[in-house]
């Protein structure tokens, strides 16, 4: 069984996601650690990338702050190790193909199961083109994570069929980026996945205050909170990390007995 | 991994939320392309609007400068807009127009594909967003003005690079938060499939067009075809109808602009590597971790760190060479077609020119050059009047 899996069993997930190297991959290291402490069940960790296309300019600006900073994909695998050695929270990355291909997807893969990665959500690999890199995530156990969007519609059947792990459901057209509504697409989506797998599945692009994660988790098994945390970290760069804490604390607080 | 596949290159990757747009283009393409009331509306718009066929014009004065080959110059410079990008975006904004879609959006480089897109949403009553790197809408302000004369709405990328693959980002991102009433009219044979397909359907007119004129005015199928590589929309358009005749050499020529042994070119396939990017695989000026390269060339067409899938295949499978051509050759070739035919070709065209010029005269005086020329030079003057050193405001 995948860690992955974990992160479903403690009530509804609160998921934040960051941008590794954000200010400093110091940095990342102790939110990810700190985050998991004060609640959150899988984190997301972006590895940034020069063109981030499904991203709004918040975290457009984590990417290039990351990236200026000199953080890699290796220094990113170091620091999962370390992490590892004190901290089993289900971690899945979250980059674009491109990182991927270039490192070699086998490569990649492997490394992701050596450092204990668990999970791995790439934007712009839609089912289609799954292939590229799903053959690598069989042989060594790590979950490619699905997305559906409101526009999928007549295609969400077949990419849930072969889901593992959870659905990333995206609650808007458009990218992320904090929005003060959320529309009511997201529920009809989730109910679809229930019919043909009975999987977890959690919403993104949008969700920032605990009465969009109550809303959202009366019917979806976790939220994802990416733009709002990035804010948080841009605002106080490397004395981010109490202010993202404690945000993590309200936001699991709010959803846990959903 | 089948649809649209070059070899290995091309596909689709592309947001989820994009997928089932580009589904339904493909279905809507496949649909009208052979059906008899939109071919006889577009062909109608390519002779009475756009002005096809374009000439095929015998260089006499560089043919004997040169003292080799008979040049050939395919005027794309001379339809409506000033280049080749018009008829691609006849045809999708048509298109655009039997799905029913009422709002276009474009990226745009030099400018010249926003203004055919502009052009185009005018004519057929679409809204239409166009969206280009500021640091092309400084370099090309006059067609920034343009694209709003004729009511465009342009969107100044501050993003990345600033440049044309930021435009690009921005151009997808924008489809991803609107895609019902939206078709986006991409501008080369690039991005996921079906575009390289469809645009290089487009275009493939150029090189049809040239097989019939030379036909007639020489008898004979020209020796080998030159053409600039951006995206390698213009050139697909030349190359298409002659990839089967595998006697005809087909050059593209990639902006190398301060040199391809420096960090500050464009030329894709000369220096770059196999990559996954704005829903392509091809080849991609990029780092070795995979983060897209900031590239450069004195000309914004050309200054894009990617490539069309086709050409990437037709690199792989060696129909088809690529050569390199800096800033200084092509701003000589610039000046040196304006002075000896009295043409003025755009900076992007010209980069075709000056390789015609190295290449004519190591032929015989009995063999064919073709040279695409893509577009009209008028939008460049200032630029390289700064080139050489003058001050000119437009
Ligand atoms: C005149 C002209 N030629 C060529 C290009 C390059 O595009 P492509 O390689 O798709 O022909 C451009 C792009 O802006 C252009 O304006």
């Amino acid at each position: 069984m995948n860690n992955i899996n974990n992160a479903f069993t403690n009530g509804k997930a609160f998921i934040p996601f960051i941008t590794a190297g954000d200010p400093s991959i110091e940095i990342t290291e102790q939110l990810v650690l700190q985050m998991a402490e004060a609640g959150a069940d899988l984190i997301e960790l972006g590895i940034p990338f020069s063109d981030p296309v499904a991203e709004g300019e918040v975290i457009q600006g984590a990417n290039i702050r990351a990236l200026s900073g000199g953080v890699t994909v290796d220094r990113i695998f170091e620091m999962v190790k370390r992490i590892r050695c004190k901290c089993t929270v289900p971690i899945a990355f979250m980059t674009y193909v491109n990182p991927v291909f270039c490192y070699g997807p086998e490569k990649f893969i492997r490394n992701c199961k050596e450092a204990g990665v668990d999970g791995l959500i790439i934007p712009d690999l839609p089912y289609e083109e799954k292939g590229e890199i799903m053959p690598f995530c069989t042989k060594y156990g790590i979950n490619l994570i699905s997305m559906i969007a409101p526009t999928s519609k007549n295609r969400i059947r077949m990419i849930a069929k072969e889901a593992k792990g959870f659905i990333y459901c995206v609650s808007s057209m458009g990218v992320t980026g904090v929005r003060e509504n959320i529309g009511d697409e997201a529920r009809e989506m989730v109910e679809l996945v229930k019919t043909v797998n009975d999987i977890p599945c959690a919403i993104g692009f949008g969700v920032s205050t605990p009465e969009q994660a109550v809303k959202m988790t009366k019917f979806a098994d976790g939220v994802i909170v990416g733009s709002a945390i990035v804010k948080i970290v841009e605002k106080y760069g490397s004395e981010c990390v109490p202010y993202v804490v404690e945000y993590v604390r309200t936001m699991k607080n709010a959803i846990k007995t959903m | 991994m089948v649809k649209g596949r070059f070899g290995i290159h091309g596909g689709q990757y592309i947001p989820e939320t994009l997928m089932n747009a580009v589904i339904e283009l493909e279905e809507a393409y496949n649909r009208l392309k052979d059906d008899a009331e939109f071919k006889e509306e577009l062909n109608s718009l390519l002779m009475n609007y756009a002005g096809r066929p374009s000439p095929l014009y015998y260089a006499k004065k560089m043919t004997q400068d040169l003292g080799g080959a008979k040049v050939y110059l395919k005027r794309e410079d001379l339809n409506h807009t000033g280049s080749h990008k018009i008829n691609n975006v006849l045809g999708q904004v048509l298109l655009a127009k039997y799905m029913g879609k009422t709002r276009v959006i474009a990226e745009t480089g030099a400018g010249q594909h926003g203004v055919a897109t502009a052009t185009a949403a005018a004519l057929m009553g679409m809204e239409c967003e166009i969206f280009m790197g500021k640091e092309d809408t400084d370099r090309q302000a006059l067609n920034v003005f343009r694209m709003k004369l004729l009511g465009a709405k342009v969107h100044v990328v501050t993003s990345g690079t600033q440049t044309l693959k930021d435009a690009v980002n921005e151009t997808l991102r924008e489809w991803s938060r609107r895609a019902d009433d939206t078709h986006y009219v991409l501008g080369s044979v690039m991005g996921p499939h079906p575009f390289p397909t469809i645009v290089r359907d487009f275009q493939k007119v150029i090189g049809c067009e040239v097989r019939k004129q030379i036909l007639e005015m020489e008898g004979r199928l020209p020796d080998a075809l030159v053409a600039c590589v951006g995206g390698g929309s213009n050139a697909i358009g030349l190359f298409y109808d002659f990839i089967e005749d595998r006697d005809i050499r087909l050059i593209g020529c990639e902006a190398a602009g301060h040199g391809i042994d420096t960090d500050k070119n464009a030329a894709t396939i000369t220096t770059g590597t196999v990559g996954i990017f704005h829903g392509m695989k091809s080849y991609f000026c990029q780092d070795e971790y995979g983060q897209i390269a900031p590239v450069y060339s004195i000309s914004a067409g050309l200054d894009y760190p990617g490539v069309g899938p086709e050409h990437a295949y037709l690199h792989d499978t060696g129909r088809a060479e690529y050569v390199a051509v800096t800033d200084n050759e092509a701003v000589e070739a610039f000046e040196y077609l304006s002075r000896i035919e009295g043409i003025i070709p755009a900076i992007e065209s010209a980069h075709a020119v000056a390789y015609a010029r190295k290449l004519a005269p190591t032929m015989g005086k009995e063999q064919i050059l073709v040279v695409g020329l893509s577009g009209r030079g008028d939008k460049d003057v200032a630029a390289i009047a700064r080139y050489r050193g003058v001050d000119i405001y437009e």
